[in-house]
C-alpha cells in the first residue's frame, strides 16, 4: 500500500459526480480490489455493502485519497488530479480522538482548517455532546466518541462524508443517534458514502447500494431495487444470511 | 508556556551578563592545594574588604591552570612549578613572576609502612627504597605542579617508576585529593604538599613518613596575565591582587592561616 | 570510613540548618539544569517530532546518530564548549566562560540529543495512531508536529525529566566550563567533587543525598502531574 503525499490535499470545489474506472489494489501477492467500476451522482446516500474481506474499507480509503491504487482511475467531478481529500471527511470505525477535551477536539479541526472556531458550540450541540464539552474526549462512551468523530468530520464542511462502519459494536440507541446525524447531513446536501454490514441500517439510509464481493462490484442498484430483489447471487445470499466463501 | 521559558532564559542570560559586566572581579587560575586547604576562604574576604575586588578561583592542577591562562581564561596565575612559571613569563603571557610563599612536600604512607621509609629525611633514598621494595606508590600523573616535582625527585634516583606504571607505580591522572583518596584506598605511598595533607579529612591510618629534605621545598608564585597578549584581562584588578598578596598585609594574612593549629603556608615574597 | 547513616544525619542537619551557601548551590544547580532542560526541549522536541513523522533518505542514519549522541560523555562536551568559549576560542569575545550561561550551554548540548531521541520514539508511537486521521483531515506537516507534540505532552514531560536528570547529575561538563567557582558557578555535583577531593567524604556523601532528594522531589512533582493526566486519559 502506498501513501499519497500530503501535498495532494488540494482545495477544489464541486468534486462530484464520481466515476471509478478499472480500479485495482494489491497488497503484496493478494489482489484486494480487482477492477472496480461505478458512478455516483452528486446527491444522496450510497451504502457500500459486502462480506468481510470484500475490500470495502480500502475502497473508502482509495476514494478518500489516503492510499493510491495500483491501477485504474478515480475521477471526482471529472477533474484530475483525483485527490480531493480536503473536500471530504472520513469517520473511521474506531474513532481516533485527541488527548484533549471534547471541545478541544472540535476546536483543533476548526482551527487547523481555518474555520470559525465559534461553530464549536453549534457542532457539539448538534451531536448532543454540549454537556460533555469540558470532559476528556477519550473517556467518552463508544457512542459518544463516534458522535464526536462525526461532529469533527462535519466541522470541515465536507462535500462528501465517508463512514466506515461507524456503528459497529454500538448499542441500538447510539446507532440511531448516529444515523439521525447522517440523515440530517444528507438532507443538507452532503454526499454520503457509507460502509455497513447491517442490512437494516442500509435499508434505513440507502438511496443506492454498491455490493462488493471478492474485490469486484457484484451489483450497483437503487435501494428500491436492491432490497426487494437483489440481482446478484452474492447480494441475495448475503441478505438472506447465507455465508459466502 | 514557550514564552515563559524564553523569558526565564533571557533573565538568566541577563544575570550572567551582569556578573560579567562587574568590573571589579577577576579570575585566578590556581593550583588545587591553595584552594582545597581553605587558604582562599581566609584570604579573599580580607582582600575584598580592603579593595572591593571579587576574586573568583578556578582550582585545577598547575598544568591545566597554566594552559587555561595561556588561553587568556584568567587574570592571575597562582601555581607552584617554578620552571613552568618562568617559561610562562618568558613566552610573554605573564607579566612577571613573584615568589609568594612556600611550604613543603611530604611523603605520606600507611602506619605499617611496608617499604620501611618512616623517619627518613633523604627523599631520594626513600623513593629508591620504595622502588626496590616494589611498594605501592600513587602518582598524580597529571602534569600538575606536584607531579612535576615528583618526577624531578625520581629523576635524581636510579629508579624508573614509569616503567613500573600499572605495577607498583600507579598514576591516577587526578587531582591531589583524588590521588590521596585512591592511594589511601590501595595502601600506596603518596607525595603531597603539606597544606593539602593537613587539611585533608580522609587520612584514615595514614601519616607523614618522609619529610624535612630541602629538595621537598615547595615554592608558590604569582603571575598576572599580560594584557598585551590577552586584551580581555582585568589587568588593573589583577595587578592589585598580585601586589596585595606580596605586600605586608597579604603576607601577614597568609602567615595567619592555620589548620588544626598548624601554619600551612610560609610567606616569602621579596621585601618591597 | 564514614557510614551511610552518619552521612544521612549530616545531610538532614545541613538541610535543617538552612545554610545559605548550600541553598545558593542548590538553587544554581536547579537554575542551570532546568534552563538547560528548557533549551534542550525547545531544540530537541521539534527535531524529534520531525524525524518521527519524516520519511526521508538517510533517516536510519539520523536515528543511529541521534541515539549514539545520547551517550555523549559530559567531559567531552565540556571540553568542546570550553574550546569555543575560551578567550582564545572563536566565541571568546562573549566572555561567557566560567559563568552559569556557559554551564547552561554545555548541559543543553549534552541533553538535547537525549530529548530528541526519546521524543522521537514517543512521537513516532503516537503518530502510528494518529497518522491516518491526520491525513484525512489534511493537516500540514507543521500542524501535525504541533498536534503530536501537544498530545504527547505528558509522555514528553518524562522525556524532559530524563534530560533534567542527566543534566543535574553530571559533573564533567560544568566543572570545565564553570570552573567550580565559589558563589558563582559552584553547583551540587562540583561541590561534591570538591569535598571528595578534600577528603571530606561525609560531607560529599551528604551533598549527594541532598541532590538525590532534589531529584526525588522533581520526579514526584512530574509524577503527580502525570497521574492527573492518566485519570483524564491524556497519556
Amino acid at each position: 500500500m502506498t501513501y499519497a503525499p500530503l501535498a495532494d490535499c488540494g482545495e477544489e470545489t464541486a468534486i462530484l459526480p464520481l466515476a471509478v474506472r478499472d480500479l485495482v489494489l494489491r497488497l503484496g501477492e493478494a489482489t484486494i480490489l480487482d477492477g472496480i467500476n461505478f458512478d455516483l451522482g452528486p446527491t444522496g446516500c450510497t451504502m457500500i455493502m459486502g462480506p468481510n474481506g470484500a475490500g470495502k474499507s480500502l475502497l473508502l480509503k482509495l476514494l478518500h485519497g489516503l492510499i493510491a491504487p495500483n491501477s485504474g482511475r478515480i475521477s471526482w467531478g471529472k477533474v484530475r488530479p483525483t485527490r480531493v481529500t480536503s473536500r471530504q471527511a472520513l469517520v473511521f470505525q474506531k474513532p481516533v480522538l485527541l488527548r484533549r477535551s471534547v471541545a478541544a477536539n472540535i476546536e483543533f479541526v476548526l482551527r487547523a482548517r481555518g474555520k470559525d472556531v465559534a461553530r464549536r458550540d453549534f457542532l457539539l450541540d448538534h451531536v448532543g455532546l454540549a454537556h460533555k464539552a469540558a470532559q476528556p474526549a477519550r473517556l467518552l462512551s463508544g457512542g459518544e466518541a463516534q458522535r464526536l468523530a462525526l461532529a469533527r468530520a462535519l466541522a470541515t464542511d465536507p462535500e462528501v462524508l465517508f463512514l466506515d462502519e461507524p456503528t459497529a459494536s454500538l448499542d441500538p440507541a447510539s446507532v440511531l443517534a448516529i444515523e439521525a446525524i447522517v440523515s440530517d447531513a444528507r438532507a443538507r446536501g452532503v454526499r454520503i458514502i457509507f460502509v455497513t454490514h447491517d442490512p437494516g441500517q442500509a435499508r434505513r439510509l440507502a438511496d443506492d447500494v454498491v455490493f462488493l464481493e471478492r474485490g469486484r462490484v457484484a451489483e450497483h442498484s437503487s435501494a428500491a431495487e436492491f432490497f426487494p430483489e437483489p440481482q446478484s447471487d452474492a447480494a441475495r445470499n448475503y441478505l438472506s444470511g447465507k455465508l459466502l466463501v | 508556556m514557550l514564552f515563559r521559558i524564553l523569558s526565564v532564559t533571557a533573565t538568566t542570560l541577563a544575570l550572567a551578563g551582569a556578573a560579567m559586566a562587574q568590573d571589579q572581579s577577576i579570575i585566578v587560575q590556581s593550583t588545587t592545594s591553595t584552594a582545597n586547604s581553605g587558604l582562599y576562604d581566609h584570604l579573599l574576604p580580607i582582600f575584598r574588604d580592603q579593595t572591593g575586588i571579587q576574586v573568583n578561583v578556578v582550582a585545577v592542577g598547575t598544568g591545566q591552570a597554566i594552559a587555561n591562562a595561556r588561553n587568556c581564561d584568567g587574570d592571575v596565575l597562582l601555581v607552584h612549578a617554578k620552571s613552568s612559571e618562568e617559561e610562562f613569563v618568558e613566552s610573554g603571557i605573564g607579566t612577571a613572576r613573584t615568589n609568594l610563599m612556600y611550604n613543603d612536600f611530604v611523603i605520606v604512607g600507611p602506619d605499617d609502612d611496608p617499604a620501611g621509609v618512616g623517619g627518613m629525611t633523604d627523599v631520594q633514598d626513600a623513593l629508591s627504597k620504595i622502588a626496590e621494595e616494589g611498594a605501592l606508590f600513587a602518582s598524580r600523573g597529571d602534569d600538575s605542579g606536584t607531579h612535576k616535582k615528583e618526577m624531578l625527585l625520581w629523576g635524581d634516583t636510579e629508579a624508573d617508576p614509569t616503567a613500573a606504571s600499572g605495577d607498583w607505580y600507579r598514576e591516577t591522572g587526578s587531582g591531589m585529593g583524588a590521588t590521596l583518596n585512591a592511594g589511601i584506598g590501595m595502601g600506596a605511598y603518596v607525595i603531597t604538599d603539606r597544606a593539602t595533607w593537613i587539611s585533608f579529612e580522609n587520612k584514615q591510618d595514614y601519616a607523614v613518613q618522609v619529610e624535612g629534605d630541602e629538595d621537598l621545598f615547595n615554592q608558590y608564585g604569582v603571575i598576572p596575565v599580560n594584557p598585551e597578549k590577552c586584551p580581555s584581562v582585568n589587568s588593573d584588578a589583577a595587578q592589585t591582587f598580585a601586589d596585595w598578596l606580596v605586600s605586608d598585609a597579604g603576607q601577614e594574612a597568609i602567615a595567619d592561616y592555620e589548620v588544626d593549629g598548624q601554619q600551612l603556608f610560609f610567606p616569602n615574597a621579596p621585601e618591597n | 570510613m564514614q557510614s551511610m547513616g552518619d552521612a544521612l544525619g549530616l545531610a538532614v542537619a545541613l538541610v535543617l540548618s538552612g545554610d545559605a551557601d548550600l541553598l545558593e548551590i542548590v538553587l544554581l544547580s536547579l537554575r542551570v539544569s532546568l534552563t538547560a532542560t528548557a533549551f534542550a526541549c525547545i531544540v530537541g522536541l521539534p527535531v524529534g517530532a520531525l524525524v518521527a513523522i519524516g520519511r526521508f533518505r538517510g533517516r536510519s542514519a539520523v536515528l543511529i546518530v541521534m541515539n549514539a549522541l545520547m551517550g555523549l560523555p559530559p567531559v567531552v562536551v565540556g571540553l568542546l564548549v570550553y574550546l569555543h568559549l575560551s578567550r582564545s576560542g572563536p566565541l571568546g569575545f562573549l566572555g561567557l566562560l566560567y559563568t552559569p550561561t556557559a554551564m547552561i550551554i554545555a548541559q543543553t548540548i549534552l541533553i538535547a540529543p537525549i530529548v530528541a531521541a526519546l521524543s522521537r520514539q514517543v512521537i513516532e508511537d503516537l503518530h502510528v495512531e494518529y497518522a491516518e486521521q491526520f491525513r484525512s483531515l489534511c493537516l500540514t506537516r507543521t500542524q501535525t508536529v504541533q498536534a503530536l507534540l501537544w498530545d504527547a505532552r505528558y509522555s514528553l514531560l518524562t522525556v524532559g525529566l530524563a534530560g533534567f536528570g542527566r543534566a543535574v547529575a553530571e559533573v564533567g561538563a560544568v566543572i570545565i566550563v564553570g570552573g567550580n567557582i565559589d558563589h558563582l558557578t559552584r553547583v551540587m555535583t562540583t561541590a561534591i567533587a570538591l569535598e571528595t577531593s578534600k577528603g571530606d567524604l561525609g560531607l560529599a556523601l551528604a551533598l549527594g543525598i541532598i541532590l538525590l532528594g532534589i531529584a526525588l522531589g522533581v520526579n514526584a512533582a512530574v509524577q503527580s502531574v502525570r497521574m492527573a493526566a492518566v485519570r483524564h486519559a491524556y497519556v
